[in-house]
This record gives structure tokens, sequence and C-alpha cells, in this order.
């Protein structure tokens, strides 16, 4: 499993979260600490484009499909389309079930695609797709 | 209040709200994620919980009172109370938002008042009894006794 090494030496697997709802910002950084990973949440995908340019020691970025400004795919076809970013692996998570949206993410490359409310199930399954 | 008691009342109360409807199995695992580097996980969410609907529910009642209502709007607001609801396991309030967008997408104005309000008493509701079930946990704590798990 691929990771990132820390300052110190350390491996760690450092996750971005991308959501605009602070309940559900909580929730997945939680889901995400409990499974040992650091974890960055930001609400927008402008901040986490921003946060991207920074530092780009990201090893997965996990959004929200529906955010305002800027959607989790918009977010998506941006990280694709960057050559710095584009191995980053990107998780889309949404509140429904549309197939055709589930399959427009998955064909601009989303790694996978999680419908909320998130469950540890689907963290420990995101384990092995980490860069 | 001897210890067992007071934990006996924390689950009979516990559980009414499940049979009742009024929580769902995502409450029971936000209640698993918390642990001892999150002690207060549980309230530190359903806090934020109460924060954002309070908001959303406010936006709602001034975009649904204007003389021409943007659907859109409150669509997207509706959307966003539904995700939050679910994501806490309030479930009678996440069904209301379901009906709730339904009167979005007809642009049925009295239909989503309707909704508004009946939103707004499930929230209030649901509001109420998670203080009462906080509060009981507190009161085990305060006589030295440990909070029950539910599963």
């Amino acid at each position: 499993m691929a990771s990132s090494r820390g300052g110190d030496g350390e491996r760690q697997i450092h996750v971005l979260a991308v959501d605009d709802s602070s309940v559900d910002r909580a929730m997945i950084a939680k889901l995400l600490r409990s499974s040992k990973y650091k974890v960055t949440a930001v609400d927008s995908g402008k901040k986490a484009l921003e946060l991207l340019g920074l530092e780009p020691n990201v090893n997965m970025i996990i959004t929200d499909y529906w955010m305002p400004e800027m959607t989790g795919f918009e977010l998506l076809k941006i990280v694709k389309e960057s050559s710095e970013l584009r191995q980053i692996p990107v998780v889309i998570m949404s509140s429904e079930n549309v197939p055709s949206r589930i399959n427009r993410c998955l064909e601009e490359g989303a790694e996978d695609f999680l419908l909320k409310p998130v469950r540890p199930s689907d963290v420990s399954r995101l384990c092995s797709r980490m860069r | 209040m001897e210890i067992g008691n007071l934990q006996r009342r924390y689950l009979d109360f516990a559980s009414t709200l499940f049979h009742e409807g009024f929580l769902d199995n995502q409450f029971t695992q936000l209640q698993q994620l918390q642990d001892e580097s999150s002690p207060e996980f549980v309230l530190e969410v359903v806090t934020l919980f109460f924060e954002d609907s309070e908001k959303l529910l406010d936006e709602l009642s001034r975009t649904l009172n204007q003389q021409a209502v943007d659907f859109k709007k409150v669509d997207a607001h509706v959307h966003q109370l539904k995700g939050s609801s679910a994501s806490i396991g309030a479930q009678r309030v996440k069904n209301v938002c379901v009906a709730f967008r339904n009167c979005c997408e007809e642009m049925n104005q009295e239909g989503c008042l309707r909704c508004l309000r009946q939103v707004r008493n499930e929230y209030f509701l649901v509001k109420n009894k998670l203080e009462t079930l906080f509060a009981l946990e507190q009161q085990i704590v305060a006589a030295g006794g440990s909070v029950p798990m539910m599963w």
C-alpha cells in the first residue's frame, strides 16, 4: 500500500475530504480518522484545489457530489485533467443513487462512488485504492 | 437516583426513540464511532445538525414566503436538510424531506408550506428527544456510572 512519508519519517495516508455540509464533514473525517488516516476536511472544491496546489502529498480525495459553485464532478474533472494531480484517486459521495451520475463519474476517472450515509465498511473498502 | 435505575431509564427512553421512528440505525452508527479519541463525538455532530437545520428552516421560511417562490432554491435547502438528517439518523425529519422535495418538483407553494410546518415540527420533536437523551447520559455520569451501550 503506497503512502506519503511525513517529515518525521512516519508513514501516514493523507485523505482530503470535501463536503459543504458540516455534519457530513464531521462524519467522514471521523470515519477516516478511525482508520488511522490523516484527514484534511474542506467545505468546497475551490478550497480543495487551493490545498492541492500547496500540498500535493494527498493520497486520496473524497468529495461530495452536490456542492454549490463547484460540484464533486467538476472537481474530479479538474484533478484528472491536471498533470500534477491526476494520479490521486478521487472518490465521489452522494446521497442520491442516480445510475447515470455514477457512470458519468466512473467514466471521468472516479475511483469509486459511495452512497451516503457512508459506513465504516465503505471506508475499509477504499484502503486498497490509496495511491 | 441510583445508577442502575438511571441506566434503565436511559435505555428505555432510547429504545422508544427507535421504536417510534425518531431515530434509525444511522444514529447507532454515530454512537459506535464515539471513542476515547473523540468522547463527545455524538454530541458534537448532533450540535452541528441543530445549527445547520435551524439555519435551513429559517431560509426555507424566507424563500417560501416570497411572492415569486424560487423552487430550485427551496429544493436545494430541503436536499441539504434531508442529507444531514439522514446522516445522523433523524428518520422522521428525513422522511418529511422526501415529501417536501416532491412538492418542490410540482412547484406547489401551499404543499411546500405544509411540508415546512411538518418538517419544523418533526425537527423540534427530535431535538427535544435528543436533548433529553443527552441529559439522561449526563445524569448517569454525574452519579458516577457509565452510559450503557444500546446495541
